[in-house]
């Protein structure tokens, strides 16, 4: 089968204003992702992460190095759909109208209140965003990013400053919507417990300039993961790989 | 009368209702002109009565009607042309720094051109026609208009823009649901300062080579000292502008910005 997602970013770099040296904030990264998969990119905060998801997502096209997704059985190009570290709403347009707006308008209608269903919130399609709590601004986002039926879901700590229990609701979400419509995922947190919980397959990656330290693949079936599995698997990745330390330092036991 | 009894009064005007209080603060000014005038019993300082009489004999049997009419056709022009160019160099200016760059120089030369210069200088260029007037007014209004809209432009927000480009919305959506409803704030400050602005170069080229108009009529009379139909056509023309912002900019605006409420 071939790859839903091949990127090869040899070397990114920002300009820091005049005569400054530039940032070098990506070396050597290189990713392979399989059509369906859900794999979870790991590492310490400022390693790179979102600027790689920029990258695939076509948002930044200067760099060096190659990125490649499949296109679709017709031969159009890859849909992306991308929930951001925010939820990114327009606030001056409903609930609705920020659905709407990715998709064809002719089957819109239909598409949005089906999805808006999907993350539980029906009712919710004629408020504007400040009218919704945070929880309800992130199940928009992702209701946004799967209506468009995406090739590849990219998606960047999403679940970041929300409470526990909201957070577990939005991961059980995430795989309830992900197991109803399969599509590739590539999911970016620092959280190493999450990656574990979610994804088929840990890519580690490295403090600046970030590239690729590690790949761990999750054989733990989805119905067995539970608190003490994950625990044990958490403390073999982090036993194994030192310079995640920092990373799981960052992120408070529970 | 106590201090205490007058800062009462002064308290109770506060509590008035807006609309209330600026109807007293109209009812006092036309009082004082009418005191004023009776004192000065001058014919170049007719009384505020005097003026609202011919005001009401010009409305019925008089032209003032088809001025007015003429001139407000000239403003919705001018302003209209005024707004989309302008916009639209903003915007182009705030986005590109290369073209920001290259003409910058040119709206600081063009914000400085005096409007009498602009307008002396269409009329000897292209006529004295009704296409140089109006675009004679609109040259002054465009800086202006670029200005604030580049500033508008330059205030994007970057993060909306990659969510709707990683969504791939087209162009036209993205302008209409991303971009403008970021610039409508800086739409709506170009438009009133504009519509003041329009108003007033509008008279000025209509008395420098129009042969209508309430520019046209205002020289008119200024040749016969005529003071009161002097008032009485500005009062009308000043009357009309201010029903245009309450009647359009004003329930425009609100509904712009409903979302934020």
């Amino acid at each position: 089968m071939k790859p839903a997602l091949v990127a090869e970013v040899r070397e990114k770099r920002y300009a820091r204003g005049r005569g400054a040296k530039s940032h070098l904030a990506l070396a050597g990264l290189s990713l392979e992702v399989a059509a369906g998969e859900f794999v979870a990119l790991v590492g310490p905060s400022g390693c790179g992460k979102t600027t790689f998801l920029n990258i695939v997502a076509g948002l930044d096209r200067d760099f060096a190095g190659e990125m490649r997704l499949a296109p679709r059985p017709d031969g159009q190009p890859a849909r992306v759909g991308y929930v951001f570290q925010e939820p990114r709403l327009l606030p001056w347009r409903t609930v609705y109208e920020n659905i709407a707006l990715v998709l064809p308008p002719q089957r819109a209608d239909a598409v949005v209140k089906d999805t808006l269903s999907a993350v539980g919130l029906p009712q919710a399609q004629d408020l504007y965003p400040r009218q919704l709590s945070v929880g309800m601004s992130r199940r928009v986002a992702i209701a946004r990013a799967f209506a468009i039926e995406p090739d590849l879901l990219l998606m960047d700590e999403p679940f970041v400053s929300l409470d526990h229990d909201a957070v577990e609701q939005l991961r059980d979400l995430l795989l309830r919507l992900w197991h109803a419509r399969p599509t590739t995922v590539l999911f970016v947190t620092h959280d190493i417990r999450e990656a574990l919980m979610l994804a088929d397959r840990l890519v580690l990656l490295s403090g600046t300039p970030g590239h690729v330290v590690a790949d761990v693949p999750v054989s733990l079936a989805r119905n067995r993961r539970h608190s003490a599995e994950i625990e044990r698997l958490r403390d073999e990745v982090l036993r194994r790989h030192r310079e995640l330390i920092g990373a799981a330092a960052a992120t408070p036991v529970e | 009368m106590s201090v205490a009894t007058t800062a009462r009064r002064a308290s109770s005007w506060m509590a008035a209702s807006p609309v209330a209080q600026r109807a007293g603060s109209i009812a006092l000014f036309l009082a004082v002109w009418q005191l004023v005038a009776e004192v000065v019993h001058s014919r170049l300082l007719p009384s505020a009565g005097a003026v609202f009489v011919v005001l009401a004999q010009e409305c019925v049997d008089g032209p003032l009607l088809f001025h007015l009419g003429i001139t407000l056709a000239r403003v919705a022009a001018a302003f209209v042309v005024a707004m989309i160019i302008g916009t639209a160099i903003g915007i182009v200016m705030g986005r590109s720094r290369t073209i920001d760059a290259l003409f910058d120089s040119w709206l600081v030369l063009l914000l400085n051109l005096p409007a009498l210069v602009i307008i002396v200088l269409a009329y000897v260029w292209f006529g004295l026609t009704e296409a140089a007037a109006i675009g004679a007014v609109a040259v002054n209004k465009i800086p202006n208009t670029a200005v604030t809209l580049r500033e508008g432009a330059r205030a994007l927000d970057r993060n909306y823009s990659d969510m709707a480009a990683s969504f791939h919305v087209g162009r036209w959506r993205m302008l209409r649901h991303v971009v403008m409803p970021q610039l409508y704030p800086y739409v709506f400050a170009a438009a009133r300062s504009g519509l003041a602005l329009v108003w007033k170069i509008v008279l000025i080229v209509e008395l420098l080579g129009r042969s209508n108009g309430v520019g046209f009529e205002i020289q008119l009379y200024f040749q016969q000292f005529d003071v009161t139909r002097i008032l009485a056509y500005s009062i009308a023309f000043m009357v009309v502008i201010q029903l245009l912002e309450w009647a359009i900019f004003q329930p425009l605006e609100r509904r712009a910005s409903a979302w934020r409420q």
